[in-house]
Order: structure tokens, then C-alpha cells, then sequence
């Protein structure tokens, strides 16, 4: 896996994702800068990672989808290309345009950091094949911003196409307010665009991928990537 | 010449901030308070032109960044 990350100013988390495409693919991903208007060559997967890019200032995300290496990922995109946005990433997938919606400020307003159970809700895509339709998996989250709303077509359209693929659930799997943290429209903790090549996610998959860590529960997300990548070629 | 935006929730987006300050006046004994929805001003210096170029210019500058419209909507204002 030909892997490129994102730097963005006011990112934090590019070196834990940096550290696990390495870890999976064995291949050290291409740290690419915000200011640069083009993606190395043969990159198959650009990922843009979690912090608080511009310091979170106007709306998460918003300076950053502006920026000129985000037109580079849209066309990249626009091609087929795999796009994975975790946590600000997400966000800035979203004021990019490239999903649709917006994550609000969480509903009970406060920053949320621990771990989350999530369902994933299919395993027919690059991102979720790792994993078994209605596994439930152990991630941490870290986050002020993730209540995800959208308007009411938006989100039946995405429920009808089955585009949700993360929801918030109890660790066995079942749907209640107390377990959806952040007040998530229809606990929607992940999505991905209507040609199913870029996901966006809040928690972060890319902390749990070893045991000396507690959990190898996000691993599955690359290895499928990994697997998903290694077919294609 | 002197412009203004402001930006404010959609009615139906839930406003967890406006709940949050409603509930603020209320324990501050602030009395009659229906509701309270947050938004943001931008105070923006234009280099002088047609009223209506920099009227434009301000709703380019709103439909790009300053608002997003999946849940926002604006209002521009010439001050001169």
C-alpha cells in the first residue's frame, strides 16, 4: 500500500497513522505537505489524519478543505482513489465536500476521549473487509466535535444506500442514546461516498492495532486496506 | 469601505452552544429568555468599489468559506 498522509498545521496524529500503514503494509506512506498541489506517484490511498488543523479556528475543517493539495485529493478522489479522513480528517472530508453533512459540536458539549464500541455495518467495502458485518470493535475517540447531522434526504439517502458503515453502539452491538456519546444523527460514526472510495470515520482505528496497546480491534481497517490494494494491483 | 457578514444556524439544526448559554442567562436569574441561537460576525475592510461588485464579492466570500451551507445561512451587508 502506497499510502499518503496529509500535513496539515495543527494536526497531531499523522505520526500514529504514519506508524501503522508502516506496521500493516511494511511500507513507510509518503508525508505530504498542505501547500504542495499534487500526490506522489502510484500513491493508492490518501489519508488525512486526525488534530486540529488551523487550531479548529472558523469551523472544524474548514481551512483546511480549502487548501491546495485538497484539490489534488479530489481529483484523486474523482478517480476511484481510496480516501480515508479520521477524526479532523472527517471533518475536513466533509467541509471539502467530498461526503456530505457536517460534525457539530458533540450534543452534551463536552471533548469525549475514551474508548468507543462500534458496529460495523458492512464488510463489502475496501475499508471494512477486514471485518464481519455486525462486529462490534473497541476504538479509542477523541474528539469535541462529532455529532454528525445532515438534513433529513441527506440521511435517509445515506441509510437507503447503506453508505453508513460505523455506528455507535453498547459492546454487544445494540443501539442506544447512552452509547451514541456524541449525539450522532442515527449514531452514524462513519461514512462512506456513493462510490464507496472515501471513508470517513470519528474514532481513531489507527491506536488500536497493537496488543502491547490493549486492543488490536482497529487493525482490521488496514489490513483489509492492505489486502483490498494488494488485489487490485 | 466597511462590510459585514453573519452567519447563523439554520432553524432545525440542533444548537448545543445556544442551549448551553440559554440555560447560563436562566441560573443567572436573566428572566424571559425563549431562546438563544449562536452565530458569528465578520467585520470585513473592501477596497472601494460598486456597491453591487463588493455585494458579490461578499457572497463569493460566504458561499466559499465564511459559511457552510449545510447548516448555515448568511447575510451580507454593505456599511460603506
Amino acid at each position: 500500500m502506497n499510502a499518503a498522509v496529509i500535513i496539515f498545521p495543527g494536526i497531531n496524529r499523522e505520526r500514529d497513522m504514519a506508524r501503522t500503514l508502516k506496521l500493516v503494509s511494511g511500507r513507510e506512506p509518503a508525508m505530504v505537505w498542505h501547500a504542495n498541489t499534487a500526490l506522489p506517484a502510484r500513491t493508492d490511498i490518501v489519508v488525512l489524519p486526525g488534530g486540529f488543523s488551523y487550531g479548529d479556528y472558523l469551523r472544524c475543517g474548514a481551512i483546511a478543505a480549502r487548501e491546495p493539495i485538497m484539490a489534488a485529493v479530489r481529483a484523486f478522489a474523482a478517480k476511484g482513489g481510496l480516501v480515508l479522513g479520521v477524526c479532523n480528517g472527517f471533518q475536513i472530508l466533509c467541509e471539502a465536500g467530498l461526503l456530505p453533512g457536517v460534525l457539530m459540536r458533540n450534543a452534551r458539549l463536552k471533548f469525549i476521549c475514551r474508548d468507543v464500541y462500534l458496529r460495523v455495518e458492512r464488510s463489502d467495502t475496501p475499508f471494512t473487509r477486514g471485518y464481519n458485518a455486525g462486529q462490534v470493535i473497541c476504538v479509542p475517540t477523541a474528539h469535541g466535535e462529532g455529532n454528525y447531522v445532515a438534513d433529513a434526504d441527506t440521511v435517509a439517502r445515506l441509510e437507503g444506500d447503506g453508505r453508513v458503515v460505523l455506528r455507535y453502539t453498547s459492546p454487544d452491538g445494540t443501539l442506544a442514546p447512552d452509547w451514541n456519546f456524541n449525539g450522532a444523527t442515527n449514531a452514524i460514526a462513519g461514512i462512506v461516498n456513493q462510490r464507496g472510495n472515501v471513508l470517513g470515520m470519528m474514532p481513531h482505528p489507527e491506536n488500536h492495532v497493537e496488543a502491547a496497546l490493549g486492543s488490536t480491534d482497529g487493525r482490521g481497517l488496514f489490513t483489509g486496506l492492505e489486502e483490498h490494494l494488494s488485489q487490485a494491483a | 469601505m466597511k462590510a459585514q457578514v453573519t452567519v447563523t444556524l439554520k432553524s432545525g439544526i440542533l444548537d448545543p452552544q445556544g442551549k448551553a448559554i440559554e440555560g447560563a442567562l436562566k441560573s443567572l436569574g436573566v428572566e424571559g429568555v425563549e431562546g438563544v441561537r449562536q452565530g458569528k460576525i465578520f467585520d470585513l475592510e473592501i477596497a472601494d468599489g460598486d456597491r453591487a461588485e463588493v455585494e458579490a464579492k461578499l457572497k463569493e466570500a460566504a458561499e466559499k468559506l465564511l459559511a457552510n451551507t449545510v447548516i448555515e445561512n448568511y447575510h451580507v451587508k454593505v456599511i460603506g
